[in-house]
This record gives C-alpha cells, sequence and structure tokens, in this order.
C-alpha cells in the first residue's frame, strides 16, 4: 500500500504537469467553491445566531409584549437575582430645521443591555467606543444615516413629537437591533425611557413593542422562565437564546436552502465536466495501464494507484475550492451581508467538510465508473492496441454520478419531499431542455447544406457528438436564463409592478392620528389648498373568540392563523363599504340597523374559518366586545389604499381609545406640506411608500444579485464542460486539423470553422435560455403576481447575440492549441 | 509452485491457441512446444499473422493459451493469476516493444523508474540513471518521449527492460519503427546488455539479419513451429 501511495503522488504530479487533470481539477474546485461560498456565508449568519444570541437578544432571556409589562416581573426576576431592563419601540416622524424622517425609537433604561455593548462615537466615521450607560435624559443617540437624512450634526437639536434633543452620539452598534425585523426600514434613534412621556407619541392606541429584559445564572434564567412563561398573556412572548432572532432563522433557513440549491446546479454540471474529463483521462491511460501491468503491476495496484491520484486530486482540488469559497463567501456577504443588521464571526469548518465531501462524492460519483474499468485493461494491449478500450459513454458512466448528486440534493434541500420536487422539477426541465436543444440542432442541420463551407464544417462538428453538444447547449442556457431572468426579467416585472399602479395610488401613509386632530387636521389640509385625504378610525383588538369558541394561535396548524392570532389586529368602522372593496357573501348594513355586525376580509375568514353569521370577540382595552358576522369582503392590497382586516357597523367601536390613518396622494412638488404639518402635528407619523417600495426594490435587488452570483458559479461550470468537452475531443480534432491542414485548409479557414461551431453553440443556448427565460418570466407575471406580461425581445437579442459572442470567444480560446499543433508530431504520434 | 526443469527458463508444451471470428475459429498457434535455455538468444521468425506476436504474448504471461502449459522459470505460468504473473514478470521479466510503449506523461527517467516504483522499491532515481547512461542517454533523463527521436525512445525502453536485472527479456520488433542504422545500434546495445546481465533474450522480429544475431530461430508458420535454425554467427 505505501507504494501504492508513493506512486499515486506521483503519478498524480506527473500527470498534473502534462495538464492532464486540469479540467478535472477545476470542475472539482468550481463545485466546491460555489458549494462552500454559500456553505460559509450561511454559516457565519448560524454562527452569530448560536454564538452570539445573547448579544443579538441583549440579554439572556427577554420578555416581548404588545401592551405595557407588569412591574411584578421584574420583582420576581429580583428574587431570582436576576438583572432586568425595559425598553419600548415604535416608530416616529423626527424634525430637523430643513426635514423630517420616519424614524424607529427605541426607549431603553440602564442598564441595558444586560450582555453584549452599545457602542458610539462622536464623529462620522471616527473610531468608535463602548458607551458607558444609556443616553442621558434629554439626549439620543442616532444611526450615522440619520444625519444624512436630516442634514444635521452631532450636538444639533432635533425634534421628536412634543419634545426637543440634542444629538449626543452616533449609534454605531447595538445588540438586538431591530429585533422583529431583518430589514429595517427607518433609522434607529435611542432615548432615555424617562423621555417617552415628554414626546407624547405613546397613547394606548399607539403601536408600541415593549420589552422586559432579564440576565443572570444560566439555572437562574431557566428557572425564572418556567416560573413565567405558563403566566404569558396573549400577545405576549418569551425568547431566549435558543429562540433568538425568529426572522433571521428563517430567512437563514430559506436563503440556505435556496442558495444551496442554486449552487448543486454548479455541482450537477462540474459533475459532467467531471465525468468527460475522467473519460479522456481514463483513455489516456489505457496503454499506461497496460504497460504497468506488463511490467508487473497488480490489478489492485494500478487499480489503488488510479483511485489514490483521484483521492488527492479531490482532497486539492476540495482545498482550492474551499479557499475560493471563502473568498467568494464575502462578496455574498457585501450583498446580503447589509440587509442583516449584526456583525458576522469567522465561519467553522462545517462548510469545508461539506465542500471536501461534495468534491470527492462529485469526483467519485462520475469518475469511478471510467475509473474501475482501468483494472480490466488486459496486459495484451501493449501488443494489440484494439484490446481494452474505454466502452463509449452509458447508463453506467453517468448513472452513478447522477445518484450521488440526487442524494445531495435531497440532503441540501433538508426535507425529502422538497429534495424530491426539486430533484423531479430539475429532471423534467433538463429534459425539456435538452429536447428543445436537440431539435433545433436537428432543424440547424436541415439547412446545413446551404451554408457556407466553414459554417457548414462547424455545424457537422456539432451534430457529429449531439449528446455532448446538447449537454453543452443546456449548461450555457441555464446559467444564461438565469442571468436575463435576474437582471432583464426582474426589472420588466418590477417595473410593470410600479406600472399597475394607478397613478393616484396612496404615496404617503398618516398613522397615529389622534381623535382630536381629525378636524384640525382636515382644516390644515383645505387650508394648504389640498383635498382632505379620508381619515380612518384604527382601533387595536385580539380576536379571541370565533363563533361561541375560544381561539388560541396553537389551535391552528396555518403559520399565517397563527400570526394573525398572535398579535392585535387593527379594526375600524364604517358606515359606508370603501369603493375598492368588493362584497363576496352577505350584506353590508344600512344606516336603518342597530344590530352589532363586522365585516370580514376574504382571506383572513379563509385562514380563520369565519363563516357569516358567526360572532366574534375581540378584546379591546381589556373589555369583550362582540358582533356577528354579516359579510366578507375582497379587498386590493396592492392598490395601497388603507384597508381593514375587520370593519365593525357604526356604534360598535367608538367609544374605545383609537387613532385614525389616512392613505393619500401627494404630488412630489408638493412636499413641503408635510414638513409644515410634521410641526402642526408632532405626534402624527408619516411613512414614505415611496421610500418603502425604493427598499423593497434594494432588497429583491441585493437577493437576486446574490442569486445571480451564485449562478455565476453555474456559467463558469458551463465553460468547464465546455472545455472538458473539447478536450475529450482534443486528440481526434488534432488529428482532423492536421490532415485539413496537409490537404491544404489554411489556418483561417479552420478557425473559421471553430468559431462557426461555437457562435452557434453559443447562439443555441442563448436561444434556449430567451425562451425559457421568457417562459418563465411569464409564469411569474400572470400567474404569481398577476401582472401583465410584455413580450420583451432583449431578452432574445441579448441571450442569442451574448451567447455566440461569448461561447464562440472561450470556444477559440479552448481549441487554440488544435490550430497551433505542429502538423509533423501529431503524424508522428500518430 | 516453482519446479526443477533442466535449465530451461522457457519450456512449452502442448500450447494451442484459438479464437472464434464471424468466419469460425480461427487457430493461432497450433500444438506448439520448445524450450528456451537460460542466457540463450532466441528470435521467433515468420511472416505476417503466422502467430509469433501471440506466442510471445502467451510466453510472457501477457495472454492466456487454449491449451498448453507454459513454464517460465520453474513457474507454470497459467496455474497462476492475472496478478500472479505480473508478479512474475516484475521479478522475472523485461520488455522492449516496437512502439516502444513509454508513457507520454512521464520523462525518460520515471519512464524507467516505473518498474521498480512499481515493485515497491525505494530511491530509484540513481537506479534509473545509471541504466539511462549505460544506455547513452545521460543527458537526455528530463526528456518526454515526444522530445525524443525513435532510437533514443527505443533505448529508454531497452533501459526500462534491463533496469530490473530480468532473468528474460521479451522484444516485440524491437527495430521495426527504426531505420536500419538506428536498429543496428539498438540490436548492438540489447545484446550488449544481454550479456552484462546475463540474461535470456526471446525477439519476434522479420528481420533475418537480426535473427542471425540470436543463437537460435524458431521459425513460425500458420501457427506452428516449422523450423528451429541454429545461427553461426553468434
Amino acid at each position: 500500500m505505501a507504494a501504492s501511495i508513493r506512486m499515486s503522488w506521483r503519478m498524480l504530479r506527473r500527470d498534473w504537469r502534462a495538464g492532464e487533470l486540469t479540467v478535472l481539477s477545476l470542475a472539482l474546485v468550481i463545485a466546491v467553491g460555489s458549494v462552500t461560498s454559500v456553505g460559509f456565508f450561511t454559516d457565519r449568519v448560524r454562527l452569530a445566531l448560536e454564538n452570539q444570541a445573547n448579544t443579538l437578544l441583549g440579554a439572556d432571556l427577554v420578555m416581548i409584549s404588545d401592551r405595557v409589562i407588569s412591574e411584578t416581573l421584574r420583582i420576581d426576576a429580583d428574587k431570582l437575582a436576576l438583572e432586568s431592563a425595559t425598553s419600548i419601540e415604535f416608530p416616529s416622524m423626527m424634525m430637523a430645521a430643513e426635514r423630517n424622517q420616519l424614524v424607529s425609537i427605541k426607549a431603553v433604561e440602564s442598564p441595558y443591555p444586560l450582555r453584549g455593548e452599545l457602542r458610539i462615537s462622536q464623529q462620522r466615521f471616527a473610531s468608535d467606543r463602548v458607551a458607558t450607560g444609556v443616553p442621558e435624559a434629554g439626549s439620543i443617540w442616532v444611526d450615522m444615516q440619520l444625519l444624512d437624512l436630516l442634514g444635521v450634526n452631532v450636538n444639533d437639536v432635533v425634534r421628536v413629537g412634543e419634545a426637543d434633543f440634542k444629538i449626543a452620539s452616533i449609534l454605531t452598534n447595538e445588540p438586538a437591533r431591530a429585533s422583529g425585523q431583518l430589514f429595517s426600514l427607518a433609522p434607529r434613534v435611542m432615548l432615555n425611557l424617562t423621555d417617552v412621556a415628554s414626546t407624547g407619541l405613546v397613547t394606548p392606541a399607539s403601536r408600541v413593542r415593549h420589552r422586559m429584559m432579564f440576565a443572570g445564572e444560566v439555572a437562574a434564567v431557566a428557572n425564572f422562565r418556567a416560573m413565567v412563561e405558563p403566566r404569558l398573556q396573549a400577545g405576549q412572548r418569551m425568547e431566549g437564546i435558543e429562540e433568538a432572532r425568529p426572522e433571521v432563522r428563517s430567512a437563514l433557513e430559506r436563503a440556505r436552502r435556496f442558495l444551496g440549491l442554486a449552487a448543486m446546479v454548479s455541482v450537477l454540471l462540474a459533475g459532467v465536466a467531471v465525468a468527460t474529463s475522467s473519460q479522456r483521462f481514463i483513455r489516456r491511460h489505457l496503454d499506461s495501464c497496460a504497460v504497468m501491468r506488463c511490467v508487473g503491476g497488480s490489478q489492485q495496484q494500478i487499480l489503488s494507484i488510479f483511485m489514490l491520484q483521484m483521492l488527492w486530486l479531490g482532497l486539492m482540488a476540495g482545498a482550492v475550492g474551499c479557499l475560493l469559497g471563502f473568498g467568494a463567501q464575502f462578496v455574498l456577504v457585501g450583498i446580503m451581508g447589509s440587509l442583516a443588521d449584526f456583525a458576522l464571526p469567522t465561519p467553522s469548518l462545517l462548510p469545508i467538510l461539506f465542500g471536501l465531501l461534495t468534491g470527492l462524492v462529485t469526483q467519485f460519483g462520475f469518475a469511478l465508473p471510467p475509473l474501475l474499468h482501468l483494472k480490466n485493461v488486459p496486459s495484451l494491449r501493449v501488443l494489440r492496441r484494439d484490446l481494452g478500450a474505454l466502452p463509449t459513454r452509458s447508463i453506467s458512466t453517468y448513472g452513478l454520478g447522477f445518484v450521488v448528486l440526487s442524494a445531495l440534493i435531497v440532503w441540501q434541500a433538508g426535507d425529502l419531499k422538497l429534495g424530491l420536487y426539486v430533484l423531479g422539477g430539475l429532471i423534467v426541465a433538463l429534459l425539456l431542455l435538452a429536447g428543445v436543444a436537440f431539435l433545433l440542432l436537428k432543424v440547424l442541420a436541415t439547412f446545413r447544406a446551404h451554408l457556407f463551407v466553414e459554417w457548414r464544417f462547424g455545424v457537422t462538428n456539432l451534430m457529429r457528438r449531439p449528446m455532448s453538444s446538447v449537454a453543452q447547449v443546456i449548461a450555457f442556457g441555464l446559467g444564461i436564463m438565469v442571468l436575463l431572468l435576474f437582471s432583464v426579467i426582474r426589472d420588466d416585472l418590477l417595473n410593470e409592478w410600479g406600472d399597475s399602479l394607478p397613478d393616484d395610488a396612496p404615496n404617503r401613509f398618516l398613522i397615529n392620528i389622534q381623535p382630536d386632530q381629525v378636524e384640525p387636521l382636515s382644516q390644515f389640509f383645505s387650508e394648504e389648498g389640498l383635498k382632505a385625504p379620508a381619515l380612518y378610525p384604527m382601533i387595536r383588538g385580539r380576536l379571541v373568540e370565533i363563533g361561541g369558541k375560544a381561539v388560541q394561535p396553537e389551535h391552528y396548524e396555518n403559520p399565517r392563523a397563527q400570526h394573525l392570532l398572535e398579535r392585535q389586529f387593527n379594526l375600524s368602522w364604517a358606515a359606508q363599504m370603501q369603493v375598492d372593496n368588493q362584497l363576496i357573501a352577505g350584506e353590508w348594513w344600512t344606516a336603518a340597523e342597530s344590530e352589532r355586525q363586522f365585516s370580514v376580509e376574504e382571506g383572513i375568514a379563509k385562514a380563520l374559518s369565519i363563516e357569516v353569521g358567526d360572532t366574534l370577540v375581540f378584546l379591546i382595552d381589556e373589555q369583550r366586545v362582540s358582533a356577528r358576522v354579516s359579510n366578507l369582503r375582497s379587498v386590493e392590497w396592492d392598490s395601497f389604499r388603507p384597508n381593514f382586516f375587520v370593519i365593525a357597523s357604526p356604534g360598535v367601536l367608538e367609544s374605545y381609545s383609537s387613532s385614525f390613518m389616512s392613505g393619500f396622494y401627494l404630488p412630489e412638488d408638493e412636499y413641503l406640506v408635510l414638513d409644515k404639518m410634521v410641526r402642526q402635528f408632532p405626534n402624527i407619523t408619516v411613512i414614505d411608500i415611496a421610500a418603502v417600495m425604493t427598499q423593497v426594490r434594494i432588497i429583491i435587488e441585493r437577493v437576486t444579485l446574490a442569486v445571480e452570483y451564485v449562478f455565476l458559479f453555474t456559467l463558469i461550470a458551463g465553460l468547464l464542460v465546455m472545455y472538458a468537452a473539447i478536450y475529450s475531443t482534443l486528440d481526434e480534432r488534432i488529428r482532423e486539423s492536421v490532415i485539413l491542414r496537409t490537404l491544404g485548409a489554411g489556418r483561417r479557414r479552420l478557425m473559421n470553422g471553430v468559431i462557426a461551431e461555437f457562435v452557434t453553440l453559443g447562439a443555441l443556448a442563448g436561444m434556449v435560455a430567451a425562451a425559457a427565460a421568457s417562459l418563465l418570466g411569464y409564469v411569474l407575471a400572470v400567474h404569481l403576481f398577476q401582472l401583465e406580461y410584455h413580450f420583451n425581445g432583449w431578452v432574445w437579442l441579448i441571450g442569442i447575440i451574448g451567447g455566440g459572442a461569448g461561447i464562440g470567444l472561450a470556444g477559440v480560446l479552448g481549441t487554440r492549441k488544435v490550430l497551433n499543433y505542429p502538423p509533423l508530431l501529431a503524424l508522428r504520434e500518430g | 509452485m516453482a519446479e526443477n526443469i533442466s535449465h530451461s527458463i522457457v519450456r512449452v508444451q502442448g500450447l494451442s491457441k484459438r479464437v472464434v471470428s464471424p468466419e469460425g475459429e480461427l487457430v493461432l498457434l497450433d500444438d506448439l512446444s520448445l524450450e528456451i535455455d537460460a542466457g540463450e538468444a532466441v528470435a521467433i521468425v515468420g511472416a505476417s499473422g503466422s502467430g509469433k506476436s501471440t506466442l510471445l504474448g502467451i510466453l510472457a504471461g501477457l495472454d492466456v493459451p487454449s491449451d498448453g502449459q507454459v513454464w517460465l522459470d520453474g513457474h507454470d505460468l497459467f496455474k497462476l493469476d492475472e496478478d500472479g504473473r505480473a508478479a512474475l514478470r516484475q521479478s522475472t521479466v523485461g520488455f522492449v516493444f516496437q512502439s516502444f510503449q513509454l508513457l507520454p506523461n512521464l520523462t525518460a527517467l520515471e519512464n524507467v523508474m516505473l518498474p521498480l516504483e512499481l515493485g515497491g522499491a525505494m530511491d530509484v532515481a540513481p537506479q534509473a540513471s545509471e541504466m539511462l547512461a549505460r544506455v547513452g542517454l545521460a543527458e537526455r533523463l528530463h526528456h518526454y518521449p515526444k522530445q525524443l527521436s525513435g532510437g533514443e525512445q527505443q533505448r529508454v525502453a531497452i533501459a526500462r527492460g534491463f533496469v530490473v536485472k530480468p532473468k528474460i527479456l521479451f522484444a516485440d520488433e524491437p527495430t521495426g519503427n527504426l531505420d536500419s542504422a538506428t536498429g543496428e545500434r539498438v540490436i548492438a546495445l540489447l545484446f550488449e546488455l544481454n550479456r552484462e546481465q546475463d540474461a535470456t533474450i526471446v525477439l519476434v522480429t522479420h528481420d533475418e539479419a537480426l535473427a542471425r544475431r540470436c543463437h537460435r530461430s524458431l521459425r513460425i508458420d500458420a501457427g506452428r513451429l516449422v523450423a528451429v535454425e541454429r545461427s553461426v554467427a553468434v
């Protein structure tokens, strides 16, 4: 065995030097690189969640509630020697001399944070330091971004609600930042809890998130949790370090699956390249094997030498792939990381293990069948070269590879059913693409006679190896399709979505309008010469009973239903149904009716199994409010007009504390009106829909950019499939070209033939890609997003021309050796 | 199990080789018996297709006969399995082929090192270099086969054949791909090394001049041994 190891190592060095292993190892590097780049990235986020969970939480245990948390909890915590601190979070407007801005306010008290640290700096981009304590009363700490948005600086005074604050520091790091939402739309403002009252922003109807944080000995924390959890009321939950950042966890899991599966496409293609280049490697080593047998190598020895050689190659290529993946994940972090709001630690070794495993599985899955053949090469081949030839490609060559890759895909999906769906989808898609590619080749072949001689030569070359050509068309087709889908088609869909909104769709929302401000606000608008927008009353209540039965989130399997029951609803009342709502069942109430009635949006009615005639009970201000459901209605949510899940008939809700909201269209040149309004009504929060849409667009762009980036590996893998295919036919091509050259064909003519072959290949791939991208775009537009689909000719132009030019160039580079090979040498080599 | 059978290094008894072809059964070797003594140089001659290469292949244990027995260095060759025969070749046999059969990715030195490495020997480069120097290629150690002329390639092959100090060297048309002057030099080298190492040479050729330099020529025709000619020139 020691001799085999030595030999395998030497053979590897020698074959490497001879360039026999370049494509094979590159394919493995790409496979491992694509998997590990995703692996490292998701691993870093996972580690951040695990190792920094209490830092991310700002405590060891947090109670989150949509109403004020009882102080008795703090007393209980004291008894167990737990530290505690409370915070509240809500959106509001902040005003500076000239501008105003929606911000996310967090009011904290010492000793916040219980875990982790706040970091602040006194100047933009200056080095920061750990803050001791929390902002002093009357001062605030803000995100640096806010300084730019408001055009202010440290030490300037800004207004929040009815109070003025001095900006004391720039907040550079905050544990538990934006907990509850991955992507925060509003910059953070941190102030002292004692200052909240002076802002006048928090009323019973305000949407405020209360937190009470605890930290201490592990056992004490566990005891405390066990004691408190049974006492949790609706709208309250505990978050320990195990459940920290559930939204990041689920986003991470989705990203891991999706990007992981996307990376698998590259692995699959790399597998094809591995199979093709292994075939050539083995074919070129048949004689060597025979000679080795001849000079005394045993079957076992020869097989183990080649197997070990493959193992070393796999491990080394895997290591390089891991390095590539590690480098590549920085780009992913660059693209995606800024959307998350916490620092990422260095990754663990787990992705390396998985990467190496993927590399070896891919390598042996696709290279083992031809490798095993080496064992059977008869030594007599040294005398008779026709013996022991490698059988032509067959199911057995690719079968094992596809089986192990299928297993990897299912494993990557993390769920058998999902994995099988993905696998099935992939197989069907590949078969369809193969069918289309094959048909296109056939059609092209029928025109062959009418082509110029070089093109005829090129097309003939493609037709001569139809399976290989089809594989290459699919590989490039997939890569180009993803690029088209995520650039041209994505922009089309986003634009179509923007266009689908009516011109007067509301672009500003006003919330937190107090009942006594309804009249003055209408007056304000008319004074400004604007049409007063409709104001809708808004009351917060929790659904506790449907049709006489108490409801709990855990009664429902549907996550949406659970979510709806965990939080408070925004309820409203109205005499008339909004014009853009449509009655689905039952009747709208008339003025003459005195019965207490509810109108329910059909979506939540379905999620919660609410029917016309059911009596619903809401808990509002700790009181039970009940009414019968008299109708269901459909709502056009993407119209951006204010709408409510549940609307009560007049007389049901008016006596409870409420606020008002409005959504209206403000022409862009009138934005100064808002500044004036916010100054006059400082508690009103203005939400700029355009800004929200821009944020959504940025998130979509980032996410698709990340996916595109992962598919870049697919394109490279496609190139490798092509190079592997070129290399597997290189000897044949060299022989042909030499014969043609000795017969008098010039280099230019041969070069034109090569260009014709690969431009055709690329154009076909581009065509397949454009067709698939258009089809997917259509399905996404019409069936998923209910948008109108517009044919975009650019997809076809970019696909075909880009594909033809790109692949043509790559093909010419790949076959350079053929044209530059000295004819005499080729003839001598036979 | 080695048997002591006089001082023959090769002994063949009732050897036949038949293959099935589309035209029916084809007899390549027909009931052939012969003996080759240690230290002897023997040429197998005959027309193309007469079966001489088939005989060489079977004598070296590269192919198996349909009938008959072959003893190589006292071992009943076909009682051994394929790996057993390979091991025997490793310790006893050297080869030189018409088409050189050098591994294209290996330098001259590495090609010569190969049989030693396969035998598990360590630090074989000095031995291989010495052998290459012996065949006049001391300056060409690190050249690849395609950088060498035909004659040089064959000399590398001879070095590879002799580096294991074989008891018997099989050569298949060793000058077939060389011009006559180069062929002459290669043959001279072959016999020189043969003498130095006191090895046995069995070579297949249809070069009558080469055959005459051997102690004996075994003439094969249609798979049968038709004549044994003793050479006087040796």
